[in-house]
Protein backbone atom coordinates (compact mmCIF):
# COMPACT_ATOMS: atom_id res chain seq x y z
CA UNK A 1 0.00 0.00 0.00
CA UNK A 2 1.49 3.57 -1.31
CA UNK A 3 0.57 6.38 0.66
CA UNK A 4 1.00 10.22 0.46
CA UNK A 5 0.17 12.96 2.91
CA UNK A 6 -0.32 16.54 1.85
CA UNK A 7 2.02 19.28 3.54
CA UNK A 8 0.64 22.63 3.59
CA UNK A 9 2.18 25.39 5.73
CA UNK A 10 1.01 25.15 8.89
CA UNK A 11 0.51 21.53 8.88
CA UNK A 12 1.55 20.10 12.08
CA UNK A 13 0.63 16.55 12.19
CA UNK A 14 1.54 15.48 8.94
CA UNK A 15 4.46 13.34 10.48
CA UNK A 16 2.25 11.92 13.11
CA UNK A 17 0.47 10.36 10.04
CA UNK A 18 3.19 9.76 7.86
CA UNK A 19 4.69 7.49 11.07
CA UNK A 20 1.21 5.94 11.81
CA UNK A 21 1.17 4.77 8.17
CA UNK A 22 4.95 3.53 7.98
CA UNK A 23 4.61 1.88 11.02
CA UNK A 24 1.28 -0.16 10.31
CA UNK A 25 2.01 -0.21 6.68
CA UNK A 26 6.00 -1.03 6.75
CA UNK A 27 5.72 1.64 3.80
CA UNK A 28 7.13 5.22 3.88
CA UNK A 29 4.26 7.96 2.86
CA UNK A 30 5.35 10.26 0.49
CA UNK A 31 5.02 14.07 1.54
CA UNK A 32 3.10 16.27 -1.45
CA UNK A 33 3.57 19.79 -1.01
CA UNK A 34 0.66 21.73 -1.47
CA UNK A 35 1.74 23.81 -4.24
CA UNK A 36 2.25 20.64 -6.53
CA UNK A 37 0.53 20.51 -9.28
CA UNK A 38 0.94 16.80 -9.22
CA UNK A 39 0.87 13.51 -7.32
CA UNK A 40 2.14 10.08 -8.01
CA UNK A 41 -0.31 7.82 -10.05
CA UNK A 42 0.32 4.93 -8.27
CA UNK A 43 -0.76 5.82 -4.85
CA UNK A 44 -3.49 3.85 -2.47
CA UNK A 45 -4.03 6.65 -0.51
CA UNK A 46 -3.85 10.10 0.33
CA UNK A 47 -4.00 11.37 3.94
CA UNK A 48 -4.88 15.43 4.64
CA UNK A 49 -3.07 16.03 7.89
CA UNK A 50 -3.94 17.96 11.10
CA UNK A 51 -2.78 21.68 11.76
CA UNK A 52 -3.64 24.88 11.19
CA UNK A 53 -2.86 25.15 7.83
CA UNK A 54 -2.64 28.55 6.67
CA UNK A 55 -2.98 30.17 10.17
CA UNK A 56 -6.50 29.08 10.08
CA UNK A 57 -7.02 32.13 8.27
CA UNK A 58 -10.64 33.05 6.90
CA UNK A 59 -12.13 29.82 8.21
CA UNK A 60 -10.68 26.49 8.82
CA UNK A 61 -9.30 24.95 6.54
CA UNK A 62 -10.59 27.46 3.61
CA UNK A 63 -7.55 28.52 2.34
CA UNK A 64 -5.51 25.28 1.79
CA UNK A 65 -8.80 23.53 0.23
CA UNK A 66 -8.32 25.84 -2.43
CA UNK A 67 -3.85 25.43 -2.83
CA UNK A 68 -3.01 23.53 -5.94
CA UNK A 69 -2.38 20.36 -4.78
CA UNK A 70 -6.27 19.84 -4.22
CA UNK A 71 -7.05 19.60 -7.77
CA UNK A 72 -4.81 16.71 -7.74
CA UNK A 73 -6.70 15.04 -4.91
CA UNK A 74 -10.12 15.97 -5.50
CA UNK A 75 -9.29 13.99 -9.43
CA UNK A 76 -7.66 10.94 -7.21
CA UNK A 77 -10.61 10.97 -4.97
CA UNK A 78 -13.41 10.71 -8.16
CA UNK A 79 -11.06 8.03 -9.37
CA UNK A 80 -11.78 5.82 -6.34
CA UNK A 81 -8.34 6.86 -4.46
CA UNK A 82 -8.50 6.54 -0.90
CA UNK A 83 -8.41 9.90 1.02
CA UNK A 84 -8.33 10.35 4.89
CA UNK A 85 -8.56 13.54 6.31
CA UNK A 86 -8.04 14.08 9.88
CA UNK A 87 -8.66 17.10 12.01
CA UNK A 88 -7.92 19.87 10.43
CA UNK A 89 -7.96 17.40 6.59
CA UNK A 90 -11.48 17.13 7.35
CA UNK A 91 -11.96 20.78 7.70
CA UNK A 92 -10.38 21.05 4.71
CA UNK A 93 -12.18 18.52 2.82
CA UNK A 94 -15.45 19.54 3.81
CA UNK A 95 -14.14 23.22 2.71
CA UNK A 96 -12.93 21.50 -1.21
CA UNK A 97 -16.72 19.54 -1.13
CA UNK A 98 -14.93 16.55 -1.46
CA UNK A 99 -17.45 15.85 2.15
CA UNK A 100 -20.62 16.82 2.78
CA UNK A 101 -21.10 19.89 5.62
CA UNK A 102 -19.05 22.25 7.87
CA UNK A 103 -17.21 22.28 10.89
CA UNK A 104 -17.78 25.40 13.07
CA UNK A 105 -16.47 26.67 16.37
CA UNK A 106 -17.08 24.24 19.17
CA UNK A 107 -20.06 24.95 21.42
CA UNK A 108 -18.43 25.63 24.57
CA UNK A 109 -16.13 28.05 22.41
CA UNK A 110 -12.93 25.91 24.33
CA UNK A 111 -10.55 24.11 22.22
CA UNK A 112 -10.69 20.95 23.22
CA UNK A 113 -7.83 18.35 24.00
CA UNK A 114 -8.30 14.77 25.63
CA UNK A 115 -9.03 11.61 24.71
CA UNK A 116 -12.98 10.61 24.20
CA UNK A 117 -15.27 8.06 23.73
CA UNK A 118 -16.29 7.26 20.17
CA UNK A 119 -18.60 4.92 18.80
CA UNK A 120 -17.87 3.03 15.27
CA UNK A 121 -21.41 3.34 13.13
CA UNK A 122 -20.48 2.41 9.50
CA UNK A 123 -17.91 -0.17 9.57
CA UNK A 124 -18.69 -0.92 5.69
CA UNK A 125 -16.06 1.02 4.18
CA UNK A 126 -12.36 0.33 3.79
CA UNK A 127 -11.54 2.46 6.88
CA UNK A 128 -13.54 1.03 9.56
CA UNK A 129 -13.87 -2.57 8.63
CA UNK A 130 -11.98 -3.54 11.43
CA UNK A 131 -14.39 -2.06 14.52
CA UNK A 132 -17.21 -3.73 15.27
CA UNK A 133 -21.26 -1.59 14.57
CA UNK A 134 -21.49 0.13 18.03
CA UNK A 135 -18.15 -0.73 19.12
CA UNK A 136 -17.06 2.23 21.76
CA UNK A 137 -12.98 3.30 20.69
CA UNK A 138 -10.71 5.64 22.49
CA UNK A 139 -8.81 8.30 20.68
CA UNK A 140 -7.74 12.24 21.20
CA UNK A 141 -9.20 14.94 20.05
CA UNK A 142 -7.32 18.25 19.45
CA UNK A 143 -9.43 21.31 17.52
CA UNK A 144 -11.00 24.37 18.10
CA UNK A 145 -13.72 24.28 14.97
CA UNK A 146 -15.05 20.89 15.55
CA UNK A 147 -18.45 21.55 15.23
CA UNK A 148 -20.06 19.39 12.48
CA UNK A 149 -23.27 21.10 10.95
CA UNK A 150 -25.41 20.40 7.80
CA UNK A 151 -28.70 20.74 7.05
CA UNK A 152 -31.14 18.59 8.15
CA UNK A 153 -31.72 16.82 4.89
CA UNK A 154 -28.47 16.28 4.54
CA UNK A 155 -27.98 14.85 8.05
CA UNK A 156 -30.81 12.59 7.54
CA UNK A 157 -29.20 11.10 4.27
CA UNK A 158 -25.82 10.61 5.69
CA UNK A 159 -27.51 8.36 8.26
CA UNK A 160 -29.59 6.51 5.67
CA UNK A 161 -26.61 6.05 3.47
CA UNK A 162 -24.18 4.97 6.20
CA UNK A 163 -22.05 7.39 5.51
CA UNK A 164 -21.56 8.07 9.15
CA UNK A 165 -18.29 6.60 10.35
CA UNK A 166 -17.89 7.87 14.11
CA UNK A 167 -20.12 9.41 16.76
CA UNK A 168 -18.56 11.08 19.86
CA UNK A 169 -20.00 9.23 22.93
CA UNK A 170 -19.69 11.57 24.99
CA UNK A 171 -20.14 15.64 24.67
CA UNK A 172 -17.39 17.24 23.00
CA UNK A 173 -18.17 19.93 20.88
CA UNK A 174 -21.46 20.56 19.78
CA UNK A 175 -21.92 18.36 16.65
CA UNK A 176 -25.13 17.84 15.06
CA UNK A 177 -25.95 14.00 15.86
CA UNK A 178 -22.86 13.87 17.71
CA UNK A 179 -20.97 13.05 14.35
CA UNK A 180 -16.99 12.75 14.64
CA UNK A 181 -16.83 11.74 11.14
CA UNK A 182 -18.01 11.51 7.78
CA UNK A 183 -18.02 9.57 4.27
CA UNK A 184 -18.17 10.77 1.14
CA UNK A 185 -21.26 8.92 -1.05
CA UNK A 186 -18.51 6.00 -2.41
CA UNK A 187 -17.00 5.90 1.24
CA UNK A 188 -13.38 6.09 -0.44
CA UNK A 189 -13.00 9.46 1.36
CA UNK A 190 -13.27 9.56 5.30
CA UNK A 191 -12.89 12.80 7.42
CA UNK A 192 -12.87 12.63 10.97
CA UNK A 193 -12.41 15.03 13.89
CA UNK A 194 -10.91 12.61 16.47
CA UNK A 195 -6.43 11.69 15.71
CA UNK A 196 -6.33 7.91 15.32
CA UNK A 197 -2.86 8.42 14.52
CA UNK A 198 -1.74 9.26 18.03
CA UNK A 199 -3.42 5.89 19.69
CA UNK A 200 -1.40 3.60 17.40
CA UNK A 201 0.76 2.16 19.87
CA UNK A 202 0.97 1.49 23.96
CA UNK A 203 3.17 4.41 24.20
CA UNK A 204 0.21 6.18 23.53
CA UNK A 205 -2.22 5.21 25.70
CA UNK A 206 -3.73 2.79 23.41
CA UNK A 207 -4.21 1.84 20.17
CA UNK A 208 -7.26 1.81 19.17
CA UNK A 209 -6.73 3.98 16.09
CA UNK A 210 -4.31 1.06 14.66
CA UNK A 211 -7.18 -0.64 13.29
CA UNK A 212 -8.42 2.02 11.00
CA UNK A 213 -4.68 1.85 9.17
CA UNK A 214 -4.54 -2.25 9.64
CA UNK A 215 -8.08 -1.81 7.71
CA UNK A 216 -6.88 0.01 5.12
CA UNK A 217 -3.58 -2.26 4.45
CA UNK A 218 -6.05 -5.17 4.67
CA UNK A 219 -8.09 -3.29 1.40
CA UNK A 220 -5.38 -2.29 -0.68
CA UNK A 221 -2.31 -4.22 0.16
CA UNK B 1 -12.85 51.01 -6.40
CA UNK B 2 -14.02 49.46 -3.54
CA UNK B 3 -16.10 46.28 -2.86
CA UNK B 4 -17.43 45.01 0.29
CA UNK B 5 -18.97 41.36 1.10
CA UNK B 6 -20.90 40.60 4.33
CA UNK B 7 -20.74 37.21 5.43
CA UNK B 8 -23.52 36.59 7.87
CA UNK B 9 -24.32 32.53 9.52
CA UNK B 10 -27.70 31.44 7.73
CA UNK B 11 -30.42 31.58 9.82
CA UNK B 12 -30.97 28.48 12.36
CA UNK B 13 -27.31 27.77 12.10
CA UNK B 14 -25.98 27.80 15.62
CA UNK B 15 -23.69 30.48 16.34
CA UNK B 16 -21.23 30.18 19.81
CA UNK B 17 -19.36 33.11 19.29
CA UNK B 18 -22.47 35.27 18.84
CA UNK B 19 -24.13 33.22 22.03
CA UNK B 20 -21.01 34.49 24.32
CA UNK B 21 -21.14 37.67 23.06
CA UNK B 22 -24.95 38.02 23.55
CA UNK B 23 -24.47 36.74 27.22
CA UNK B 24 -21.37 38.94 28.01
CA UNK B 25 -23.40 41.90 26.96
CA UNK B 26 -26.26 40.71 29.11
CA UNK B 27 -23.43 40.77 31.77
CA UNK B 28 -22.44 44.27 31.22
CA UNK B 29 -26.45 45.40 31.84
CA UNK B 30 -28.01 45.48 28.03
CA UNK B 31 -30.47 43.64 28.51
CA UNK B 32 -32.80 44.82 25.76
CA UNK B 33 -30.90 42.63 23.47
CA UNK B 34 -32.35 39.01 22.30
CA UNK B 35 -29.98 37.75 20.04
CA UNK B 36 -26.50 38.11 18.44
CA UNK B 37 -25.13 36.84 15.43
CA UNK B 38 -21.53 37.45 14.66
CA UNK B 39 -20.29 37.90 11.04
CA UNK B 40 -17.90 39.13 8.82
CA UNK B 41 -16.96 41.92 6.73
CA UNK B 42 -14.50 41.85 3.95
CA UNK B 43 -13.76 45.31 2.15
CA UNK B 44 -11.82 44.77 -1.25
CA UNK B 45 -9.85 46.94 -3.68
CA UNK B 46 -11.27 46.00 -7.15
CA UNK B 47 -10.26 47.15 -10.74
CA UNK B 48 -13.02 49.58 -12.00
CA UNK B 49 -15.74 48.30 -13.84
CA UNK B 50 -15.68 45.32 -11.63
CA UNK B 51 -19.34 43.89 -11.67
CA UNK B 52 -20.98 42.48 -8.60
CA UNK B 53 -21.67 39.20 -9.93
CA UNK B 54 -17.65 38.76 -9.97
CA UNK B 55 -17.26 39.71 -6.17
CA UNK B 56 -20.53 37.57 -5.73
CA UNK B 57 -18.31 35.15 -8.21
CA UNK B 58 -15.08 35.63 -5.28
CA UNK B 59 -17.60 35.38 -2.65
CA UNK B 60 -19.21 31.73 -3.43
CA UNK B 61 -15.68 30.43 -4.27
CA UNK B 62 -13.78 31.19 -1.53
CA UNK B 63 -15.36 34.26 1.27
CA UNK B 64 -18.17 32.53 2.07
CA UNK B 65 -18.42 28.94 3.24
CA UNK B 66 -22.75 28.94 1.29
CA UNK B 67 -22.81 25.43 3.53
CA UNK B 68 -23.36 27.42 6.67
CA UNK B 69 -23.13 31.19 5.44
CA UNK B 70 -25.07 33.86 3.50
CA UNK B 71 -23.42 36.54 1.89
CA UNK B 72 -24.10 40.15 0.81
CA UNK B 73 -22.15 41.84 -1.86
CA UNK B 74 -21.79 45.72 -2.13
CA UNK B 75 -19.77 47.89 -5.07
CA UNK B 76 -18.52 51.47 -3.40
Amino acid sequence: MKSGVVVFPGSNCDRDLMTALELVTGTKPVALWHADTEIPADLDLIGVPGGFSFGDYLRSGAIAARAPIMHEVAAAAERGTRVLGICNGFQVLTEAGLLPGALMRNEGLDFVCRDVALEAVSTDSPFTSLYQPGETIRVPVAHHDGNYQADDDTLDRLEQQGQVAFRYAEPVNGSARDIAGVFNENRNVLGLMPHPERMVEAAHGGADGRRLFEALLAALG
Amino acid sequence: MKARVTISLKPGVLDPAGRAVHHALEGLGFRQVSDVRVGRVIELDVAAGTTEEQVADMARKLLANTVIENFRVELL
